[in-house]
């Protein structure tokens, strides 16, 4: 019987790569989307195409309403989930003097909070089948620091520091928690940020280009694997040598 | 449901759920010290009784259990209130 993996903010970006990877693997794959249903369907046509078994799932993982009822339509849709990759993340950019409130509260709620209200879900039926894996993404900008970012580098440190503490927590009924951290990777989200701030990271990487999600994507797979069974509260970073 | 049932119930849980052997299983078995059950192994337990007896107990009632028969009798007050 196939694992059943969600991804949340699965439809677009590394998300989208993710949501393939692990469909490539064998996953039965639910593909959580905040808005964008026609990305998420195509994802799901996609795997489909390619002989899997997915299903898309609307929500907004930083809310505790609806992270109960995409839990329930997977668990309908596929069975209970084994595999949970915290992918959904946002970004509101600015300095810290010129910061909204709005801004720090969307991003936290969006990028953190998320991942606690998913792992604390899917973690009832993983300590019963003694069985799980949870895989957050992160961001060197979690680990280095980045001007114009320090609500996102917070929430991006934040998952790390709560993906060690749940390591601890569940490591003796089989489940791992790891964090992914990716640099630059050529995604909507990077392509907002403009060209500068491309060439610039282009420049200090050791690879000497952007990333691709699915490089990202491959390292979330392994670690979903039972190859990495004995992997847990681990930083893997996935950014060509930039925060070397 | 009478109270030889909830015990039946609950030691079934307890073969189950947290894999104990069933001889150890008595009333006032601790689940810590004389059943090596972990802090998590007794969350583990707490939702396997809410999911089998329809239950709901709070945190603050839960670190009433420390005994076997402790969680019989807190399962038993809440079928009964």
């Amino acid at each position: 019987m196939s694992r059943v993996a969600l991804v949340t903010g699965g439809s677009r970006g590394i998300g989208r790569a993710i949501s393939l990877a692990l469909a490539q693997s064998g996953h039965a794959v639910a593909v959580n989307y905040a808005a964008n249903a026609a990305a998420a369907e195509e994802v799901v046509g996609l795997i489909a195409a390619g002989g899997g078994e997915a299903v898309a799932v609307g929500g907004d993982v930083g809310n505790r309403a609806d992270v109960d009822r995409i839990f329930a339509e997977v668990e309908a849709a596929l069975g209970p989930v084994d595999v949970l990759v915290n992918n959904a993340g946002i970004t509101r950019d600015g300095l810290l003097l010129r910061m909204g409130d709005d801004d720090w509260n969307d991003v936290l709620t969006t990028n953190l909070s998320s991942v606690y209200l998913c792992t604390k879900t899917a973690m009832r039926s993983m300590v019963r089948s003694k069985w799980g894996r949870i895989i957050s993404v992160s961001s060197v900008s979690g680990i280095a620091g980045n001007p114009g970012q320090s609500n996102y580098a917070a929430s991006k440190a934040g998952i790390i520091g709560f993906t060690k503490s749940v390591a601890k927590e569940v490591g003796s009924r089989g489940i791992t928690a790891n964090v992914v951290a990716p640099g630059f990777i050529s995604t909507d989200m990077t392509a907002a940020l403009g060209d500068a701030a491309e060439s610039a990271a282009v420049t200090s990487s050791a690879i000497g280009r952007l990333g691709w999600p699915e490089e990202v994507a491959a390292a979330v797979d392994f670690l979903a694997s039972d190859a990495a069974s004995y992997i847990t509260g681990q930083v893997l970073v996935v950014d060509g040598g930039l925060a070397l | 449901m009478d109270r030889s049932e909830i015990e039946s119930r609950l030691n079934g849980l307890l073969v189950s759920e947290l894999g104990l052997d069933e001889s150890k299983i008595r009333p006032d078995a601790r689940f810590e010290e004389d059943l090596e059950v972990d802090s998590l192994g007794v969350v583990e337990l707490l939702m396997a009784l809410e999911d089998e007896f329809g239950v709901q107990i709070p945190d603050e009632e839960a670190e009433n259990i420390g005994t076997v028969g402790q969680a019989v009798d807190l399962v038993a007050n809440k079928l009964a209130g």
